[in-house]
């Protein structure tokens, strides 16, 4: 599904380089997980795959189902398949919360060719997905993030998600900032879109959240690059021990 | 202090190919506008009123040359309103194109045939420009009263059926109008008038607006989107107690467009709203000039402005509010945005306030940035191809000064204009 060989990345305006080879694959229908201490380059990574300006790749290649997502358009790689849950989601004033989902949900649909859905379906659907993650009618209505409490915007996050219903899912420390009801919400939220032709990479510091999505791999990412791999277990020794066995392991 | 000679010259060959009517109940008024006119001269890049804006195109003999732009990718302003249209032409009126000018609790004439019956625009034509010469002259507005060619006068007697919907169409590369519209709107009645289409390669409009007690008055216009037409208008009003005036101009192209609002709230709880949307794109000058006097007590002022430039254009915004003493509660707001869409753009803004009541709460803002770097990839991020995400965070933009549009489906209009233009221009 997710190809990422080699990856060095830089910022564009300083020499400081972020990325110092990552090499990663997840497979269609496979959760995987990456943790690593604060600054280590995971939100990075996850804006390199969705196409944030202000990073040069020096090296490396990221591919999608086989095509390369580096040389894409940020709306390309999310036509092809690719969403990013923001560690931090954007606020957009003056832009409604529904015109922005029934836009993004659209041109993704005409990029792919097909027919974008008419307002009574779209209604329908959004009201049903709503429903899940206990987003009211009120949010709906707000302009895009804006006055959302912490835990509400993961929640939206989740929610254009789960109206997108894109291939491969990047979740960017979508737990933190939740209650332990609204980490249900969310992960239920995931679990329910998880299927043989979907792939998901979630980002988090907490096994809380792993107790709820299950991963199948996970990573641990220090200074720029995967540094060990490992099952679920991996995370519960972090979990116990933090960083430091590992990092002084793999030194 | 004795006028410039270059400011006499310059009026002197601007009025040399025009002349006043020989009769009729606006010719005295049309002469002490004259006479007005005479002790100003012609507006100067170099007067304090007009730093920013280059007057010698509104002012030289003749207009320079622009071309009608065949909008046939969208539908004519306002289409689905149901409206009474009165349309001029090069500013002519042709009759042919307008409507019936009968309309229940409205009184319309024109300019050009009103009889001497038509007593209570003999106490308007001139007399709020005339008011609006001071602390500032406004010289194009006198020559406008003085060489007017025609106009519309409606009185509102009552809640008016339907707006009226004035409709400039421009057709000659050299046409150059001079309109002059006087507007009455009796105690509590209510008036909508629409305003739209470039009107001429250069047009100079002046529109007295006179609300009396507890009468509503919205003004909505469009200035259609020729690239090299060139524009000066005025409004002025004049708000009795617990009145409300509300006008919204969208602008998109235009070579120089002024706009100037000059409004008086002197009865208390009056309620002055005036609002302007403009895009430009290369050649394109637009300012703005407003001047609103609190008299009253307890008065509501809001100018909201917001103006979206790119390739060099330039937006200009001067707006001063002027409490006098007395006004007390006065509540004053005022904000000019700009959104630079490149670096070539530029907005000048000049906010003022002058304050002699101690009871007033008067704010303004004036910002100009670029678009939301972060929020155009959050769009994009979620599949929303670059122009169409631009042209979201636009309309976002624009929004607050859209909102001061009370009628829904006017705005909706206006809204959906816009709309078309972004995302026909890709991105403004
Ligand atoms: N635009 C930028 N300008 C300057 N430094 C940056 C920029 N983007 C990232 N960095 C730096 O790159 C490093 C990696 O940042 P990144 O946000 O990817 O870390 P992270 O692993 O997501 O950390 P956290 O767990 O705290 O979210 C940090 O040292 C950060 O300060
Ligand atoms: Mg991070």
């Amino acid at each position: 599904m997710l190809e990422i060989k080699n990856l060095h990345v830089k910022l564009e305006e300083e020499d400081k380089v972020i990325l110092k080879g990552v090499n990663l694959t997840v497979e269609a229908g496979k959760v995987h997980a990456i943790m690593g201490p604060n600054g280590s380059g995971k939100s990075t990574l996850s804006y390199v795959l969705s196409g944030r300006a202000g990073y040069e790749v020096t090296d490396g290649s990221a591919t999608l189902e086989g095509a390369e997502l580096l040389e894409m358009e940020p709306e390309e790689r999310a036509a092809a398949g690719l969403f990013l849950a923001f560690q931090y989601p954007v606020e957009i004033p003056g832009v409604g919360n529904m015109t922005f989902l029934r836009t993004a949900l659209n041109a993704q649909r005409k990029a792919r060719g097909e027919d974008e859905l008419s307002a009574g379906d779209f209604l329908k659907l959004v009201r049903e997905k709503a429903k899940a993650l206990k987003i009211d009618a009120d949010m709906m209505k707000r302009p895009v993030n804006v006055g959302f409490s912490g835990g509400e915007k993961k929640r939206n996050e989740i929610l254009q998600m789960a109206m997108l219903e894109p291939r491969m899912c990047i979740l960017d420390e979508t737990d933190s900032g939740l209650d332990v009801d609204a980490m249900k919400l969310v992960s239920e939220g995931v679990n329910a879109l998880r299927d043989a032709g979907r792939g998901f990479l979630v980002i988090t510091h907490y096994q809380r959240l792993l107790d709820h999505i299950k991963p199948d791999v996970v990573h641990i990412m220090a200074d720029g690059r995967i540094v060990k791999t490992g099952g679920p277990e991996l995370a519960l020794e972090v979990e116990q021990n933090g960083y430091a066995g590992i990092l002084a392991e793999v030194a | 202090m004795a006028l410039p000679q270059a400011k006499t010259d310059a009026l002197e060959a601007r009025i040399a190919g025009l002349s006043l009517p020989a009769a009729g109940w606006s010719v005295p008024a049309r002469k002490e506008a004259l006479a007005r006119l005479s002790g100003m001269g012609m507006p100067a890049k170099r007067d304090e009123y007009w730093r920013y804006t280059d007057p010698s195109s509104l002012t030289a003999v003749s207009p320079k040359a622009a071309a009608p732009l065949e909008a046939a990718d969208e539908a004519p302003a306002f289409d689905g309103i149901d409206r009474l249209t009165l349309v001029f032409v090069d500013g002519v009126f042709d009759a042919a194109a307008s409507d019936d000018p009968a309309l229940a609790g409205v009184e319309i004439s024109r300019l050009a045939e009103a009889g001497p019956d038509i007593h209570w625009a003999r106490d308007l034509y001139g007399v709020l420009e005339a008011r609006g010469q001071s602390p500032v002259q406004r010289p194009l507005s006198a020559l406008n009263t003085a060489f007017a060619s025609d106009g519309i006068l409606i009185r509102a007697t009552a809640k008016a059926a339907k707006p009226v919907s004035l409709v400039y169409v421009h057709k000659s590369d050299t046409s150059d109008a001079i309109l002059h519209h006087c507007i009455k709107v009796d105690a509590g009645a209510e008036l909508t008038v629409l305003e739209s289409g470039p009107a001429a390669a250069r047009f100079n409009k002046v529109m007295e607006v006179d609300v009396a007690e507890g009468g509503r008055f919205h003004h909505i216009r469009t200035q259609g989107r020729d690239h090299d037409r060139r524009a000066v208008t005025h409004i002025f009003a004049r708000l009795a107690a617990e009145s409300l005036f509300k006008s919204f101009t969208l602008t998109a192209n235009g070579r120089l467009t002024r706009n100037e609002a000059v409004l008086e709230l002197l009865g208390d709880d009056a309620v002055a709203h005036v609002a302007g949307a403009a895009v430009g794109d290369g050649d394109f000058l637009h300012d703005d000039t407003v001047f609103i006097t609190h008299q009253g007590e307890r008065c509501e002022s809001r100018q909201v402005f917001k103006k979206v430039l790119k390739n060099g254009a330039v937006g200009v915004f001067q707006g001063k509010i002027l409490v006098k003493p007395g006004a007390q509660k006065t509540d004053g707001y005022q904000i000019s945005q700009s959104l630079l869409l490149d670096d070539d753009s530029q907005f000048l803004a000049k906010p003022e306030l002058e304050i002699y009541a101690d009871d007033v709460q008067c704010s303004h803002g004036s910002t100009s940035g670029a678009i939301d770097e972060t929020a155009l990839f959050y769009l994009r991020s979620r599949g929303v191809p670059m122009r169409e995400a631009q042209a979201l965070l636009v309309l976002a933009f624009l929004a607050e000064a859209i909102r001061e549009i009370e009628d829904e489906a006017l705005a909706d209009d206006i809204r959906s204009r816009m709309e078309g233009w972004l995302n026909r221009h890709k991105g403004a």
